[in-house]
């Protein structure tokens, strides 16, 4: 939003990567390959673990969090991880004491997602693009965002590396992990932070609304060919990468909105690995 | 000999109709105990409370410091979308090496199949996996949950065998529950006969004597039980029993 007077400037300057970063098709596919990494993997374990709706919760809160953010006149990101962080501790707190989960979920995540349609619509005098936020816009990013979208999906892959075999376990069998001296719910407390820094990387790339989509659906088209939980975490980034770059091309092609070509294009690779499961299930 | 194990006064479930009352429990390095019972009373609830996974409402579980337990637990669902290979599953949640994998799974009878998938095991197989999962990393301690649910009965024999082989190997302590009294009867060190509260405990053979033992098992194990007391009965009389009073109410129930 801001960098456009000095873009002229910048173009004539010499340093390679500066040119390189300029050039907002490159941020985009920067910005699209960071969300794909930090997705694919964290996705597994949101297939694994039944989280879909949990991540919807979480991504709704997203908007209330924008909402609140510009109404406060502050930096998007940190309002809307801020929001999702909230969104997210509470569902965990709410969670194991005997309400129904889908339930309560369902009610967070459309109560969060009402409530930041109506304070955008309260942020008087700042004309929000809303639509920027439920369905992305990746070619607008700007160099700090992608200093957002990269830093959060470092961070998120770092501790999924630095906890794998703990968060695996817990997610196999909590009893399990309780006899290992894992204790489960903090695992599932790590991947409730996590899913937050998730739909902060995300929201300027596939919006709010998708967000779940590029968690699930790389990880579903990956299932078919994987036969440990690793390999499935590695081809879910590779579905999640090939979707984002493919989405980006499909989108300057056929000049549709970015993040929705991007999730078309992710459940594609799902339809084409189905033939890939059903000849794995007749070899038995 | 200080306890690997130790509960005390367990408390668990809703207070008008606790599952588990006043359940005192303790387990010595190297001993083979089994908790026996009718359905419903409250073994596998024990067992969970005793490596943390249930809180209990009242009471205290102390393991020793740095306890390795190895867990089998009654049943183990995987979730489909989770593919994972016998040998990945043994890596959980400690790395091993392929030869520490390859030795337990011969260790458990459950060699040769390391690249299957979990999913696509049979049921004993599965047992013998999760046992051998549970043998890696030099427990201390193994609890396990009717492990030999899904075998049949000489495969119920070899499993029992081979717990005792375990524990001459690698010297550690089990804590099981079972159904197969006559087979448990002769593995176990010490049985506890448990009906929501501990009804009876000692040796095999004194607990299999206990009327309140009999009183729940008597009428429906039939022959075999009763071969065993035939064989047993009068070799170990007076033997070292700690045998509760506060039996009777419930026996009836």
């Amino acid at each position: 939003m801001k960098a456009v007077a000095p873009r002229i400037i910048i173009t004539t300057n010499i340093t390679p990567r500066a040119d390189m970063l300029d050039d907002f098709m490159i941020r985009a596919g920067l910005a699209a390959l960071g969300t794909a990494l930090a997705a694919g993997p964290l996705g597994c374990f949101v297939v694994w673990r039944r989280m879909a709706y949990f991540g919807d919760a979480t991504s709704h809160a997203a908007i209330l969090g924008v909402a609140l953010a510009l109404g406060q006149g502050l930096a998007v990101f940190p309002g809307v991880l801020g929001t999702a962080l909230a969104m997210a501790l509470a569902v965990h707190a709410l969670s194991g004491r005997g309400l129904a989960h889908d339930t309560v979920l369902g009610v967070l995540s459309h109560g969060a997602l009402a409530a930041g349609l109506v304070a955008v619509a309260l942020t008087g005098g700042v004309r929000v693009d809303l639509e920027l936020y439920l369905f992305g816009d990746v070619l607008t990013v700007t160099r700090g965002d992608l200093a957002w979208i990269w830093g959060g999906a470092a961070l998120v892959v770092g501790v999924l590396v630095w906890r794998w075999r703990r968060l695996l376990t817990a997610t196999l069998s909590p009893d399990l992990a309780h006899a290992s001296g894992i204790a489960p719910r903090r695992e599932a407390l790590v991947l409730t932070l996590l899913l937050s820094a998730v739909v902060a990387v995300a929201i300027k790339v596939v919006g709010a609304l998708l967000i779940t989509a590029l968690l699930v659906i790389p990880a579903a088209a990956a299932r078919g060919a994987a036969r440990t939980p690793e390999t499935m975490a590695l081809l879910a980034l590779a579905v999640a990468a090939v979707s984002a770059l493919g989405g980006l091309q499909v989108a300057l092609w056929l000049d549709t909105p970015v993040g929705p070509s991007i999730v078309c294009v992710a459940v594609t690779l799902f339809a084409g690995s189905l033939p890939l499961r059903v000849l794995r299930a007749a070899r038995g | 000999m200080s306890p690997l194990i130790e509960a005390k006064g367990l408390e668990f479930g809703p207070k008008a109709a606790p599952v588990l009352r006043d359940v005192s429990l303790r387990v010595d390095p190297g001993e083979i105990v089994t908790l026996v019972g009718p359905n419903g009373s409250g073994k596998s609830t024990l067992l969970r409370l005793m490596i943390g996974a249930l809180a209990p409402r009242r009471g205290t579980v102390r393991r020793a410091r740095g306890l390795r337990i190895g867990y089998v637990p009654q049943s183990l669902v995987l979730d489909p979308s989770l593919p994972i290979t016998v040998r990945r599953f043994l890596d959980l949640p400690h790395r091993v090496s392929d030869a520490e994998a390859e030795a337990a799974l011969a260790q458990s009878g459950a060699d040769g199949i390391a690249h299957k998938q979990m999913a696509a095991l049979s049921g004993g197989q599965f047992q013998r996996v999760l046992l051998a999962r549970a043998v890696l990393n030099q427990p201390q301690l193994l609890i396990l949950d009717e492990p030999t649910q899904g075998l049949d009965q000489p495969g119920q024999a070899a499993f029992y065998r081979r717990i005792a082989a375990l524990r001459r190997e690698m010297g550690c302590a089990v804590l099981m529950v079972s159904h197969e009294l006559h087979v448990v009867m002769s593995a176990s060190d010490r049985v506890i006969c448990l009906n929501g509260h501990v009804c009876c405990e000692g040796t095999p053979e004194v607990v299999s004597a206990a009327p309140a033992y009999r009183e729940l098992f008597g009428t429906g194990t039939g022959g075999q039980l009763a071969l065993y007391r035939h064989e047993h009965d009068h070799a170990h009389e007076g033997g070292g029993a700690a045998h509760h009073h506060h039996h009777q109410h419930h026996a009836e129930g």
